[in-house]
């Protein structure tokens, strides 16, 4: 069973292109289609679990089947399952990428990349963007975060990513639990 | 110590990351950028790269990363610290804390998270497209041509394919053509 689990998420890793997202499709496929390991509501609930919590989504979903499949031996040889085929591929791209990147042809190419990756990047931005609340707090809290990084970026001032995370949780903390605001029926 | 260093930059890469994929690489830039371990150019030609090779990005990225740094056991460090946060708090919901994605705190704290994620990316992306057109933040404009045509051709194509035929073109396939048009865009205008 151990076996079969890693075995499972191995393939789902190595079919999985584009990250997290992506993966839920396979999962459904091979974990509640053809497994059965999962109900649809499991699923579900996976979903929300996987993006509440921190860290890569894929890393999160194959811990969670693992665990409920087959305790700790389960999520651990899920978890290696879906990282191994990534760890493989990319580990043997790093020893001859430099090389690659010296023809003429390949540089060409990565300049189109470039502005797909760039493309992809403010995609996935917005479609965050759309996802959260119309409210005037989560507002606020964005034009702030957006227009610092922009102005930091511009004076070449260093302030990790980290801080506005945490800065940003501490205010949800703070307002939404212990103000609790949505009960007092205020605005934001 | 670069193994130890590989291996706590990425546990906090994996702690710290909400939203999955994208959401980690103003954090990724901002260490690799700190400590030198890549130029900016070769950073984003890493995402393009692990955005078009299978596998969850953030296990691509630490990959390389580590590899680049510290060889095979690097990048073994560098996937392990991203994974274990991960790892970790999933086991610690699944078996003990089942209600914990309702605990009222933890609620409070990803409602306040999503728009910084959100503002994260988008100013990414932003700086991003404006260097790859040529735009620098101190206001100097040097066009970059090549990637101002692949870029209108690709945002064009996509917004075709989601229109007309109702398809949202894939990362992958929104990689390979754009890698396309550079050979030919680049080919025609500095052969």
């Amino acid at each position: 069973m151990i076996l079969k689990i890693f075995i499972t998420f191995f393939k789902i890793g190595l079919f999985t292109f584009g990250g997290g997202y992506a993966m839920i499709a396979q999962i459904k496929e091979w974990i509640v289609n053809k497994e059965g390991w999962l109900t649809d509501d499991e699923l579900t609930e996976m979903i929300a679990i996987a993006e509440a919590t921190p860290g890569p989504i894929a890393i999160n979903m194959a811990t969670y089947v693992g665990y409920k499949k087959r305790r700790f031996l389960g999520s651990a040889a899920a978890t290696v399952g879906v990282v191994l085929p990534s760890f493989i591929i990319i580990f043997i791209i790093s020893l001859f990428l430099e090389d690659f990147m010296s023809n003429k042809y390949v540089a060409y190419a990565f300049v189109g990349i470039k502005s797909a990756v760039s493309f992809l990047i403010l995609k996935a931005g917005f479609d965050m963007l759309k996802k959260i609340e119309k409210k005037l707090l989560p507002i606020i809290t964005f034009i702030a975060v957006f227009g610092a990084m922009i102005i930091l970026d511009i004076l070449s001032v260093s302030f990790s990513s980290v801080f506005y995370i945490l800065i940003g949780g501490t205010v949800g903390i703070v307002v939404y639990t212990l103000i609790d605001i949505d009960k007092k029926g205020g605005k934001p | 110590m670069i193994f130890l260093m590989l291996f706590i930059e990425f546990f906090k890469v994996g702690l710290f990351t909400f939203g999955g994929g994208f959401a980690m690489i103003p954090l990724i830039e901002d260490i690799v950028v700190s400590y030198g371990w890549l130029t900016e150019a070769e950073f984003y030609n890493l995402i393009g790269i692990c955005e078009s090779t299978p596998g969850p990005v953030a296990i691509n990225m630490a990959t390389y990363i580590g590899s680049e740094q510290g060889g095979l056991f690097g990048s073994f460090c560098a996937t392990l610290g991203v994974v274990l946060p991960s790892f970790i708090i999933i086991v610690l919901i699944a078996a003990i804390l089942k209600n914990f994605t309702e605990n009222r705190f933890f609620r409070g704290f990803i409602r306040g998270v999503k728009p910084v994620v959100a503002a994260l990316i988008l100013a990414t992306g932003t700086t991003l497209l404006l260097k790859n057109i040529g735009i620098s933040l101190s206001g100097t404009f040097t066009p970059g041509w090549a990637a101002i045509i692949v870029l209108a051709a690709v945002t064009a194509l996509y917004f075709f394919f989601k229109i007309v035929f109702k398809k949202k073109l894939s990362a992958i396939q929104i990689i390979l053509i754009s890698a396309v048009l550079g050979v030919l865009v680049c080919n025609i205008i500095s052969p």
